[in-house]
């Protein structure tokens, strides 16, 4: 079984809108949205979800009011600032800020912190029209976004070997931090779409960079390159110097967000350059990987 | 005032809006890159850097002449950064959250603290010194982006007009650099996405509270889903920046919003002007 990721670094080059390509031209495959915390690939892909389930991860510190004699030491020891004074001069917990350590758990001398599981989110398993698919939503505001992304990764995996699917699809989380190394790490390939952008051009970079890090083979697709045709030569030889591999060119096409609002894929929306483009890129991705 | 500028979905033009609001204003101004796992607002205000700080963070470090190997640490430690089998514990220092509880738990006193750098804060100039740009970056392969961008947020004061660039998503980076903002500006694109997106990012501040507004980037792009929404739930638009390829080009280059759509420049003059009156949702 092979996994490719999807990434790009930066926000809006078009990742989604092409995973959701590779999807329709795939035939084999499981589909998986490691972007928990903004998933969109459903959109295109219309899952039908068959299982929920929910996503407990980590604790919550919560203090019984009435128990609590507001000595303090909690709010002196916890480091994340997470522990105020209420009005009544109570200690109350800041849920946003609680990184779910227990220290001040620990440190009550009348036990008066409860420590319960945290609820983060929930994953799906769902059949889409271009075969299974598994996702997540992230609780607001919640952590934990790398083990919801983990356990996005194990199931969709765990799927592929049960339905006898050879390769897992992965739209991966925009940035370098946490949901991303754990969206990569022990993958196949990754596939980083940038645009031709100065912004496009230095994400790229840190991404390659991370690829090197993890030792990830990694591929480029510039996307919108004739925005700047002279920035997507420097991309490309950018992306060699990083020890990556150019995979191919998209253009600029508007027809991406025509065929979002109609909640397709590109390739069912309409034929033409862009189309022609990403399944001849398809099919190098397919080469290198098979 | 302090706006913090953020967006659900990345791409969207989240950067553009907050330099453009920065560049705007005709007083002093500063302005605060949280976005530190892919920071880009330089590219634009291109600042003269004059110091750069590292980030360091506290990690445990054993004194195995002390360690009695009971494994207290490893248990206690909710993260799985300390690790034991009847041994002195290994420290994985990435997955550290450097809460204090190993120590506090260790029996025998074997633990102390040492630093490492996850990333590094950079201070410079631009406008002739009338924005200062402090810019928070990620070491590459650095997980943990909280601590940095904390470390931007302390540099910040109350008596200047500051913008925040926030990193995209509503996890916990987000809800840190939204923090103490006095407003939210979330940037959104008129297409599903951006829609989709949104409707997140407007649930994360309203639970935090601060009152926003929202700015539509390429509005007259995609279709009418934004617009129905924030009619519906009552929220007010704040700016429309309309779709120019002239736009793509500056940016793909590094040019600011008012280099290719410079009747832009009062509208954003006008925002922290319209914040001050009051718009609330």
């Amino acid at each position: 079984m092979k996994e490719i990721v999807i990434i790009s670094g930066k926000g809006g080059t078009g990742k989604t809108s092409i995973t959701g390509c590779f999807a329709a031209l795939a035939e084999n495959a499981v589909l998986a949205d490691c972007d928990v915390d903004a998933a969109d690939l459903h959109m295109l892909l219309a899952p039908q979800v068959m299982e929920t389930t929910d996503f407990i991860s980590g604790h919550q510190a919560v203090i019984r009011e009435d128990d609590c004699t507001a000595c303090g030491i909690c709010m002196e020891k916890c480091k994340f600032n997470a522990i105020n004074l209420t009005e009544e001069g109570k200690c109350r917990v800041d849920p946003y800020s609680c990184e779910g350590c227990m220290v001040c758990v620990q440190v009550c001398p009348v036990n008066a912190i409860d420590f319960p599981d945290s609820l983060c989110g929930e994953w799906y398993f769902s059949h889409t029209r271009f075969g299974p698919m598994v996702h997540a939503k992230l609780g607001i505001g919640q952590e934990n976004s790398g083990k919801l992304v983990s356990t996005v990764r194990r199931e969709a995996a765990a799927k592929a070997k049960e339905l006898e699917k050879d390769l897992v699809i992965v739209d991966g989380p925009p940035g370098i931090g946490c949901p991303v190394i754990a969206s990569i790490t022990g993958a196949s390939l990754l596939v980083v779409v940038t645009e031709p952008t100065i912004s496009g051009k230095h994400d790229m970079k840190r991404v390659l960079e991370l690829a090197k890090h993890f030792s990830i083979p990694a591929l480029v697709i510039v996307n919108k390159w004739d925005i700047n045709p002279e920035m997507t030569q420097e991309i490309e030889k950018d992306t060699v110097a990083g020890g990556a591999h150019p995979v191919g060119r998209i253009p600029y096409d508007r027809s991406f967000t025509v065929a979002q609002i109609n909640g397709r894929t590109l390739v069912e929306e309409k034929t033409g350059q862009a189309v022609e483009n990403i399944t001849t890129i398809w099919e190098k991705i397919w080469q290198t990987i098979k | 005032m302090r706006i913090a500028v953020a967006s659900g979905k990345g791409g969207t033009g989240k950067t553009t809006v907050a330099v453009a609001l920065t560049l705007a204003s005709q007083e002093p101004a500063v302005y605060a890159d949280c976005d530190v796992e892919e920071p880009n607002g330089s590219i634009f205000l291109r600042p003269e850097v004059d110091r750069v700080e590292k980030v360091l963070v506290e990690v445990p470090e054993i004194d195995e002449s002390k360690c009695n190997a009971c494994g207290d640490c490893a248990r206690f430690c909710q993260f799985n950064a300390l690790v034991s089998f009847n041994t002195p514990p290994l420290v994985f220092s990435d997955l550290c959250h450097s809460c204090g509880g190993c120590e506090l738990v260790c029996p025998t006193g074997a633990i102390s603290w040492k630093k490492v750098p996850v990333g590094e804060i950079s201070f410079g100039t631009s406008n002739g010194g009338r924005i200062s740009v402090i810019q928070g970056k990620l070491d590459v392969g650095g997980s943990l982006a909280p601590p940095v961008i904390r470390q931007v947020k302390a540099q910040l004061t109350d008596d200047v007009f500051t913008v925040v660039d926030s990193p995209p998503g509503t996890s916990c980076p987000v809800i840190e650099s939204l923090g103490e903002a006095d407003y939210v500006l979330l940037v959104t694109e008129a297409t599903p996405f951006g829609l989709h997106d949104l409707k997140l990012a407007v649930e994360t501040v309203r639970e935090l509270g601060t009152p926003f507004s929202v700015v539509i980037n390429r509005f007259d792009e995609g279709d009418s889903g934004v617009e129905d929404y924030c009619a519906s739930e009552k929220i007010h638009i704040m700016v429309r920046i309309p779709h120019r390829r002239e736009m793509a080009e500056a940016y793909s280059r590094g040019g600011n919003l008012f280099d290719a759509i410079p009747e832009m420049l009062d509208v954003f003059r006008n925002i922290p002007v319209t914040i001050e009156k009051g718009v609330e949702v």
